[in-house]
């Protein structure tokens, strides 16, 4: 079985150890639509190819002109004058035969007129290098939907992301560094009488060096409460009083000297994280307070069924916690000692996973996969729609001002391409694209920029700079800012559709200038 | 935009003959460039700014200069350099050289676009500049199907600019290195003109950093060693007798039951050979039986085995354009460029740091200062030995170790060539006085870590 990997596997392999087959899977049910085959667009796609993608359709009423073909990969010089949507499939298709290309030679406008139910089909639109009034229009019809749109545009060199999603779960958020679940603080039962088994004070050296810290740990926080009215350390000095305690017990030989025991070290070193208090993460305590959780109905999602069954178990079996992770990290320990304590951890999970199982079961007959074993790493992420970001009844003055009280924040150019857009509206063209135009837009820029505070009534200054840079970079699309987007493009639109690893909400700016980066909740 | 109206497009046809010069300017090698091939790379040659860089002046000649003159070298031709040649490619470098000793294996092709399964086995440069140059006409990329260390001054002297895409840090240390050794100092001042910057790239998973590197100037690649943790190897004695991870049941597998079992005769143990993965796998499976561990696959093990580290074609794409957009900067005097280290995590949303790694005053590598050995005249060859590997900031290989003596050359320990290893080794036990070294003295340290000498001060403490 194993010798004979197919070769999709083996293409694969590098990213399955990221997102797993069930990760691998949900990418190659998923079609993607991509609005406009700018160097923005190729890049993003080309990146959703490569890993093998179900199939995506281009969407592009342009022809090819020189322009594009300098800064795109995938057009080359025989397509100038053909249809962009049907010269970037080409060669995006070539990369890899598993996926599925097509295109639609025509204008998201005329598609958004005559049949706008077209995106309905689906998995998430990327709209790329779109005019203000057609991102908005799509950006409604998505919206209602509940079809995902990433927004993208590089616009010199500046990069912008914007994801539309309502409701997007996230089963596995794979967080970097996550707490280890010990209840070391609330022992189980069967972690109690585990402990119990244990008796270091008669124990051999050998077994005595070779017992898990958690072991050791949780010996002598027994001791402890015994001898401090059953409260556990709580600030600096306890803890380092504790941790004089655990060393005390390290054997000594004849001499009296301390014997060389690497699983005490361990144990001190871990007090800190061995006495964090069992609790259930921020996130999670709203999302089980939230509304979607306490209305279940035939049509909640799966993950909703999930959060609910796993409210009724901190209610009941739970007493209080979530179910038991049931990992615990790798330690100095013989073999069976080791063994036999992640067995404790693990088969108490899978008690816990077996009465969230019986929860849901009351809750609906039927279910979807979903395992509880990442339940305190179960995330949701809403962002808001673009209609309320741009309307002046919604939008978010707070987050635009505070950031704007330094004015060379990343907010500044959030808000240039915002006045760029408008610029569009009224002149049907970007500002500086040819060299005479520079200077004579920068003042027609500026018109659009004051416009734009006054009707949001935003009290921020804008520097000159800015407007003058902007008219600058003539709408250019440099390829290596246009890559840069596409790599980070294209891991958002995995992460939607894969239910791991959690998007960015909802603004992303890049500053090719000064390599930086920020994010706004818009 | 493409997308302007009936009159807009009128007045552009106009514009565009007039504007030949201002826009279109006069280049010589129009062969094959076709109008508007270079209008996105333009508008930052060609037209002031407020933030430019405070040596940049628009001119039609900079873009001469990438198309013509500049010279780029690229180190790799895998998930980074595949992505660095587009990109270099596409922003006006046409006279580019990339070296990589590797050849195309099909678990590449997740991520390094240019190569496709017919290309399997081939070398890596090679393919990867075939298409390149075959995609974007003009481009004239050289491959070299080498190891840097197959190069010596004169061919890395020839470039402008150097950026790496490499996947190990000795190879990083071997051309920061090489780039030291190439500056030149007049009264102990550093003569700018032998500056060679060096942009480097690296991923794994999510994560991702660029750094620019101007060598003498900022800081190099040793400067930092401290942010490459040594590689976790688990304790022999944990694999040999105490395993409770699939992990170590794998390694046991490997490191003592294959050259015991000699399963395929004197064959060494092949990562890319299934049957030999086949084989440890099912010993590290029967391994974990024996002590109830659970958790061994046929893919953990060719993980552990070949050390993999996960890969996507997203955090590629990202620091290579992070890289490139570097290397436009500096070529052109456009923009400041980044000082000097970029950091990126996209696991949860997207994340950036930029920050100014700082330089070490006495790095091994770039400081020209003598290294300090402080040691008892009654210490051991072999203490100095391990001072050496296992230091943090040193980090070295399999250092060798020489000295002069009485004016003579002497070799006081090497391990790469098997008949100086077994005549130095006795050395290895002997004490630093017993070897006639005196305070002061000065040893010459050489490995595979950098391509010049370092030199050490032994300092005899009491």
């Amino acid at each position: 079985m194993a010798a004979t990997k197919t070769s999709k596997e083996q293409r694969y392999d590098r990213q399955l150890r990221l997102w797993g087959d069930h990760g691998q899977e949900a990418l190659e049910n998923a079609h993607v639509c991509l609005i406009n085959a700018t160097a923005t667009g190729t890049e993003t796609l080309k990146n959703l190819v490569l890993p093998g993608i179900g199939a995506f359709t281009i969407v592009d009423g342009h022809t090819v002109s020189g322009e594009d073909v300098g800064n795109n990969f995938f057009l080359s010089s025989s397509s100038i004058g053909k249809n962009r949507a049907q010269a970037a499939t080409e060669l995006l298709q070539e990369l890899n035969s598993d996926v599925s290309g097509n295109f639609v030679e025509e204008n998201p406008d005329k598609l958004l007129d005559n049949d706008p139910e077209f995106f309905h089909r689906f998995t998430l639109v990327i709209g790329v290098q779109l005019p203000e009034s057609t991102c908005l229009r799509l950006g409604s019809v998505l919206w209602s939907a509940s079809v995902p749109f990433l927004v993208c545009k590089t616009y010199g060199l500046i990069g912008y992301m914007r994801l539309v999603v309502k409701e997007h779960t996230v089963i596995e958020s794979h967080p970097d560094n996550a707490l280890e679940d010990l209840r070391l603080d609330q022992p189980f039962a069967e972690l109690k009488s585990h402990i119990q088994s244990y008796d270091l004070e008669s124990m051999e050296k050998k077994d005595h060096s070779h017992t898990p810290w958690i072991i050791i740990v949780a010996k002598y926080l027994e001791k402890w409460l015994s001898e401090h009215n059953s409260q556990p350390p709580k600030n600096y000095k306890e803890k380092e009083a504790f941790r004089q305690l655990i060393r005390q017990g390290i054997l000594k030989n004849d001499n009296d000297v301390p014997e060389d025991e690497e699983n005490f070290e361990e144990a001190v070193k871990n007090v800190n994280t061995a006495l964090n208090p069992t609790k259930i993460p921020t996130a999670v305590e709203d999302l089980i307070n939230s509304e979607q959780c306490s209305n279940i109905t035939s049509q909640s999602a799966s993950f909703w069924v999930m959060l609910r069954a796993i409210k009724e178990f901190i209610q009941s079996e739970g007493n209080g916690s979530l179910p038991v992770r049931g990992t615990i990290p790798d330690m100095i320990a013989d073999s069976q000692k080791f063994i036999n304590l992640q067995n404790v951890y693990r088969e108490k999970a899978m008690q816990d996973a077996a009465a969230v199982s019986k929860h849901v079961e009351c809750i609906l007959q039927s279910v979807g996969k979903v395992s509880c074993k990442n339940a305190s790493f179960l995330r949701v992420v809403c962002c808001r729609s673009l209609a309320e970001e741009y309307s002046v009844d919604s939008v978010n003055k707070d987050e635009i001002t505070s950031y704007m009280d330094s004015p060379d924040s990343e907010m500044v150019l959030y808000l240039m391409l915002r006045a760029v857009d408008r610029f569009y509206q009224q002149h049907s063209r970007y500002p500086g694209v040819y060299n005479y135009q520079v200077e004579e837009d920068i003042s027609k820029l500026k018109l659009c920029v004051n416009s734009l505070l006054q009707e949001y009534s935003l009290n921020v200054n804008i520097k000159d700079d800015y407007i003058h840079e902007f008219c600058r970079y003539g709408a250019a699309e440099p390829h290596t800012v246009a890559a840069f987007l596409g790599g980070s493009a294209a891991q958002e639109v995995i992460k939607i559709i894969s239910h791991q690893f959690v998007p960015f909400n909802n603004t992303f700016i890049y500053n090719a200038m000064s390599q930086t980066s920020a994010t706004f909740q818009l | 935009m493409a997308d302007a109206v009936e009159p807009e497009k009128k007045r552009r046809r106009i514009e565009d003959l007039t504007e030949k010069m201002a826009v279109d300017g006069g280049h010589r090698d129009g062969a094959c460039d076709w109008d508007g091939r270079w209008n996105h790379v333009k508008k930052f040659l060609e037209r002031p700014g407020p933030f430019t860089h405070p040596d940049f002046e628009p001119s039609t000649e900079s873009l001469q200069f990438l198309l013509e003159t500049c010279k780029i070298l690229v180190i790799g031709a895998g998930g980074l350099g595949c992505e660095l040649l587009k990109n270099l490619a596409l922003s006006g470098f046409r006279l580019i050289h990339v070296v990589d000793m590797d050849t195309i294996d099909l678990s590449n092709l997740n991520r390094q676009f240019l190569f496709r399964p017919k290309d399997v086995g081939r070398p890596k440069a090679e393919v990867a500049a075939d298409f390149i140059n075959s995609r974007i006409p003009g481009c004239k990329v050289v491959p070299h199907f080498n190891k840097i260390q197959d190069f010596d001054e004169s061919f890395y002297r020839q470039f402008h600019i150097i950026v790496c895409g490499l996947d190990s840090i000795i190879a990083r240390r071997w051309m920061n290195g090489m780039l030291i050794s190439l500056l030149s100092y007049e009264d102990g001042v550093l003569d700018p003109s032998s500056i060679i910057p060096l942009i480097d790239g690296g991923t794994e998973g999510f994560k991702g950093n660029a750094r620019v590197i101007l060598p003498g100037m900022t800081a190099c690649i040793d400067c930092t060693l401290e942010l490459y943790p040594p590689q976790i190897n688990f304790p022999m004695c944990t694999i040999a007798s105490m395993p409770r991870l699939p992990e170590h049941c794998i390694e046991y597998s490997r490191l003592l039951l294959w050259p015991k079992e000699k399963p395929f005769g004197e064959t060494a143990l092949d990562g890319d050979n299934p049957e030999h993965i086949q084989w440890v796998f099912e010993r590290a499976q029967e391994r974990a039986a024996e002590f109830n561990i659970t958790g061994v696959t046929y893919r953990l093990t060719q993980g552990v085995v070949k050390r993999i580290i996960p890969a996507v074609a997203s955090t590629n794409a990202v620091i290579a354009a992070a890289c490139a957009t570097e290397v436009f900067k500096i070529a052109s005097s456009a923009y400041i460029p980044l000082n000097n280290y970029l950091v990126f995590n996209d696991v949860d949303g997207l994340y950036t740091y930029t920050f100014e790694a700082e330089r070490k005053d006495n790095c091994s590598a770039c400081s020209q200062v003598p290294q300090d050995l402080q040691f008892p005249p009654s210490a051991k060859l072999q203490e100095v030995l391990e001072y050496l590997t296992e230091n943090s900031s040193l980090q070295m290989k399999s250092p060798a170790i020489t000295t002069t003596l009485e004016g003579k050359n002497k070799t006081l320990y090497l391990q790469s060539v098997k008949s100086i290893e077994e005549r130095t080794r006795p050395n290895l036990c002997k004490t630093l006085k017993e070897l006639g070294l005196s305070d002061g003295q000065e040893l010459a340290v050489a490995d595979v870590t950098t391509p010049q000498t370092v030199l050490f001060k032994l300092n005899f403490t009491t």
